[in-house]
């Protein structure tokens, strides 16, 4: 991928959260919230899709901020609850899961890293504007719009004219 | 902030919020009866936006008032009168023309009214609304490209969408109307003046229907009552069938 010879500017939101995250005191919950992922895309965690937003502990209390991808999105209640599970299961007992709205969630955040992850899993990852979408299956350029809206709210379904295959693009946001 | 200042805020929380679960609602009757896959799925994700939307605003307006209220007392448990959504919202579905004109209405006047939102004074709004408008964007895209679709497409389509613009035309005031509320939380900064959206609002429209070969009609008659509990008969429809598990089953959760 081409993106990978460019130096990355990352927005102002996602390197707050970067910087949260590396200066943060509690890194093993950061660590373990790693295995948290997307249920609707099992391949990316929540820390790579940019809902991960900050973990706090106050009086041994965990306090987990997420931040929805689109205003309905019913993943996130499944997110929610797996944070809860995840972190009880390694041992702490009381968890908090707070959602914010603010800043409002970007696809912009996702690492180039997490990109490639979704094109392997099938899913062709935003781009800029959403223009120069390629093809998960083959490479190709060459697609078509089938609906504006796919599977769930974050997805458009394309398809290619090459592979003649259909697609779920994530929608830039 | 005072508890009147609290009051105001809520009422014009639960206002929007109205506004949004009822078009949800609606939107969300398509699921299974669309025209095809496709736009089946495109109309019931339009409809999960807005009931997000509504949760959102619901929320902020429940946490404002206290005293055991919630998103869902609010939307489960007010009858029709206490209600306040803008008529247009409540109107059956109709058609696929009618639902897309309405979209279509609704969608470039929410860009215009979220982007004002945004700069609002309270910043529980500011965030709902930043969170929404990127989330319109990509309804007003594709209720656009209907419009254009039905208009320059056969002349069924035309007549059907010609239909659903006069039949809707008269409800389209009442997204301008400005009352006490509005005006007084609107000078603090908190509230959008929607009588200063119509202009934009109704050349952003034109320019689409000369491009669909459709002509917005004038306003010729136009009604109003939603943010009294003055509606029409569709309300009442719309939620018995909305609120029925909840009417039977009191405090049931999933």
């Amino acid at each position: 991928m081409s993106e990978n010879n460019l130096i990355p500017i990352l927005p102002q939101e996602e390197f707050e959260r970067r910087e949260r995250r590396r200066s943060s005191v509690v890194p093993e919950i950061w660590n373990l919230l790693d295995s948290v992922k997307d249920p609707e895309v099992p391949v990316i965690s929540i820390w790579e899709l940019g809902v991960l937003q900050d973990v706090l502990v106050t009086d041994g209390a965990v306090t987990v901020s997420i931040t929805p991808t689109y205003s309905g999105c019913p993943a996130i209640n499944a997110m929610a609850e797996d944070i809860e599970l995840c972190l009880k299961n390694a041992g702490y007992e009381r968890v908090e899961v707070l959602r914010q709205l603010h800043p409002a969630w970007s696809t912009s955040w996702m690492s180039v890293e997490a990109k490639r992850k979704l094109a392997d899993y099938g899913i062709a990852p935003s781009q800029k504007d959403d223009e120069g979408i390629a093809c998960p299956h083959c490479g190709s350029f060459d697609i078509k719009l089938v609906s504006h809206f796919g599977s769930t709210a974050c997805k458009a379904l394309y398809q290619c004219r090459s592979c003649s295959e259909p697609f779920d693009y994530f929608k830039n946001l | 902030m005072t508890t009147d200042n609290q009051q105001d805020l809520a009422a014009y929380a639960i206002r929007l919020g109205d506004d949004s679960v009822i078009h949800g609602h609606r939107l969300s009757e398509w699921c299974s009866n669309g025209p095809f896959l496709e736009e089946d799925l495109a109309m019931t994700n339009v409809a999960l936006d807005y009931i997000g939307r509504a949760r959102n605003f619901l929320t902020y307006a429940a946490e404002l008032t206290g005293e055991g209220v919630t998103e869902d007392t609010l939307a489960y448990d007010r009858d029709c009168l206490d209600y306040t959504n803008l008529l247009i919202y409540e109107l059956p579905r109709g058609d696929f023309a009618f639902t897309t004109a309405r979209q279509y209405l609704l969608d470039e006047f929410e860009l215009l009214f979220l982007t004002a939102l945004t700069q609002s004074a309270d910043e529980t709004l500011a965030a709902i609304a930043e969170k929404s408008l990127k989330e319109t964007l990509y309804h007003l895209r594709r209720s656009k490209e209907w419009m254009l679709r039905l208009g320059n497409g056969t002349e069924e389509s035309r007549a059907r969408l010609q239909t659903a613009l006069e039949q809707l035309i008269g409800y389209t005031p009442e997204l301008f109307e400005m009352d006490a509320l509005e005006k007084e939380l609107a000078e603090k900064g908190v509230a959008v003046d929607r009588a200063s959206l119509e202009q934009g609002w109704r050349s952003a429209c034109d320019a689409t229907f000369a491009e669909a070969g459709v002509t917005l009609p004038d306003v010729a008659w136009r009604v109003k009552g939603g943010r009294t509990g003055f509606h029409t008969e569709h309300l009442g429809h719309l939620l018995s069938e909305m609120q029925f598990v909840q009417r039977a089953y009191p405090g049931c959760t999933w």
